[in-house]
């Protein structure tokens, strides 16, 4: 998943306005040649897996002839997306995910902005030192930095709350109360450099003829940030936006490895882990009709985001 | 014109001097807020990582007992021992094989990546839109969401906790392709590549002597992202595999871990493996700076 939060560096597909003389007969051969190696895995590991999960969830298993009865798999039709959408667990495990990035997506991104625009300003020292700094989470592994955290969290174990203990009292961070957040620190702490990065290079890109245009004209650098700098990062602002939508909808390791220290998270806490845990006790149409249920809701979501703030920026 | 070789250098001749002394009316106060609450973040980002070099070189009683923040007995050597030693010393295997998922599954899918998105912007063939349009569907499918159903498919030819059932997926990376077109348009001039036809050289050699020459820092990005994905990957490896010899490394880290209340000696050795397992992509990352900057930098102008 994280990979393609680098699409936020990229953009509308390439203008293919190359035109190679017209292609003669000998060289057809040399596109298919080019192509293949990618697209024959791709079907198999992309298209592939994708069709058989929904042809996955329109079938159901039943027992024929009591408990103990033989297993057969029949059509059933949309029955297993009625028994998802009316699965209480799994609507609140959405509810919980769509919670998590209403808050978390909008402190990451508006942290990474203003650690970009500092960087990119003037009046901070030390700047390489700090880009640097920042990128080291992303370096780390999402299992890795969740296990960490999870010790920084352990009462018994962390210094983090001995401090804040000596401070007042430390909130219970395993608790059931504070596990999102604790969860969303995780993400933030892990992604919060990568997408500062990806918005600085947007940065670095422009001309600094432009800032310094402005600046005769007696603007300041809060002013420059404001109005020239933000309206420039527009889109890379969104697309780091969506990649970031889809992430939170995803959401699985870190509350996977959560789970062995806290009881708090449960094994319905995100929609992944929920559809994890139904596959793990062999019902595996529900669980493909729930990563449906999730990829379809994740499409509308990214795509309802990018129409928004499109059609916002137009306007 | 060329998109790559313009942001290169507006990255390369050190931009932090030339900035800082072309703004003489910031005041003091401004460059100390503004460095200070530079300097708080880092503290924030590197503060867990120092915590963690910190406690690898712990005893386990050290841990629980000492202040987090500080070293106490050293106690490193002996911790990487056991580590290399626990379990008949599967702790190697499992750099190895991360090293192998990602090393070579980051190489193999960053050269069809190339070659498909140097395909899709240099040559014009029927239905050519339509496979990119495939290809950036395939950017939205969450590799969570593919999990479950290969596990499925690969069970059906009893290829499940094999190599081959981790390795064979991460080679697919559309947004490899998606990125690859864009810097393949951007970078190989059409007329090199007539220039190269009238000389006679065939296709593929076009290819490999000069498109990759010339796409090489946008490669370099490709292969370290898809290198970071893949080493992260836990959904994949952890439906796929019940041989522990198999493991990557986070995955064997998160059954130890997932084990601790049987065996207390695996947390420290959890967390010391952790810091081993960390090093050799932080320094590849850090080495590898330059190019997958400018391999970024060039990303974002198209935005």
């Amino acid at each position: 998943m994280t990979a393609d939060r680098t699409a936020a560096t990229a953009a509308p597909p390439a203008k293919t306005t190359t035109a190679p003389t017209p292609p003669r007969r000998r060289r057809n051969w040399a596109p298919a040649f080019f192509l293949l190696p990618f697209f024959i895995p791709f079907v198999l590991f992309t298209l592939v897996p994708v069709g058989y999960a929904f042809y996955q969830s329109l079938l159901k298993t039943e027992r024929t002839g009591g408990t103990f009865g033989r297993k057969t798999t029949v059509f059933a039709g949309f029955e297993q997306y009625r028994e998802v959408l009316g699965d209480s667990e799994f609507l609140g495990s959405v509810g919980r995910v769509l919670l998590f990035g209403l808050v978390q997506i909008p402190v990451m991104l508006l942290l990474a902005l203003v650690l970009a625009l500092l960087l990119d300003s003037t009046v901070a020292r030390l700047k390489r030192f700090f880009r640097i700094a920042y990128f080291v989470p992303y370096g780390i592994p999402g299992v890795i930095a969740a296990l960490m955290w999870a010790f920084l969290y352990d009462p018994r174990l962390s210094p983090v709350v001995e401090l804040l203990d000596t401070m007042g009292s430390a909130p219970d961070f395993l608790g059931s109360s504070m596990m999102l957040w604790s969860i969303g620190n995780i993400v933030t702490w892990t992604y919060t450099g990568y997408n500062m990065l990806i918005i600085y290079a947007a940065l670095q890109a422009v001309p600094s003829d432009i800032y310094e245009a402005a600046r005769m004209d007696g603007a300041s650098e809060a002013k420059i940030a404001w109005r020239i700098k933000i309206p420039i990062l527009r889109p890379a602002l969104m697309l780091t936006g969506v990649f970031s939508i889809i992430g939170t909808l995803q959401l699985f390791t870190e509350p996977q490895v959560l789970r062995s220290i806290s009881t708090s998270v449960t094994s319905t806490y995100t929609p992944n882990l929920a559809a994890y845990s139904l596959a793990s006790s062999d019902n595996y149409s529900e669980a493909a009709a729930m990563s449906v249920t999730l990829a379809l809701a994740t499409f509308v979501l990214s795509f309802g985001f990018l129409k928004f703030t499109g059609r916002k920026a137009e306007s | 014109m060329s998109l790559l070789t313009d942001t290169a250098g507006a990255h390369a001749p050190a931009p932090a001097s030339e900035k800082t002394s072309r703004g003489p009316r910031e005041s003091r106060l401004s460059v100390v807020v503004a460095t200070g609450f530079l300097a708080v973040i880092a503290v924030y980002m590197l503060l867990p990582v120092f915590w963690l070099v910190v406690s690898a070189t712990k005893t386990q009683g050290d841990l629980v007992d000492t202040f987090g923040l500080w070293f106490s007995d050293f106690h490193l050597i002996d911790n990487l021992r056991a580590l290399f030693t626990k379990q008949d010393g599967v702790f190697l295997p499992w750099l190895f094989n991360s090293l192998l998922y990602a090393g070579a599954g980051a190489a193999v899918g960053t050269l069809l990546s190339a070659m498909a998105g140097y395909a899709l912007a240099k040559y014009r063939f029927r239905g050519r839109e339509f496979l990119f349009s495939v290809v950036l569907g395939g950017v939205l499918v969450p590799a969570t969401a593919l999990a479950l159903p290969l596990f499925l498919l690969f069970a059906k030819v009893g290829a499940t906790n094999t190599f081959w059932a981790v390795f064979l997926p991460s080679i697919v990376s559309p947004f490899g392709v998606y990125l690859s077109r864009i810097f393949a348009a951007a970078s190989v001039p059409d007329e090199l590549l007539e220039a190269a036809r009238i000389d006679g050289s065939g296709e593929l050699r076009t290819f490999f002597t000069m498109a990759v020459r010339l796409m090489s820092p946008a490669m370099v990005t490709i292969f370290l992202f898809q290198f970071v994905v893949i080493w992260n990957n836990f959904l994949l490896p952890l439906v796929m595999l019940q041989d522990d010899r198999l493991y990557p490394v986070t995955l064997g880290l998160f059954t130890w871990q997932s084990q601790v209340s049987r065996d207390p000696s695996l947390q420290i050795l959890s967390l010391t493996g952790s810091l081993v397992s960390v090093v050799p992509i932080v320094i590849t990352f850090l080495v590898l700076q330059r190019y997958w900057k400018a391999g970024l930098a060039a990303g974002a102008v198209k935005s």
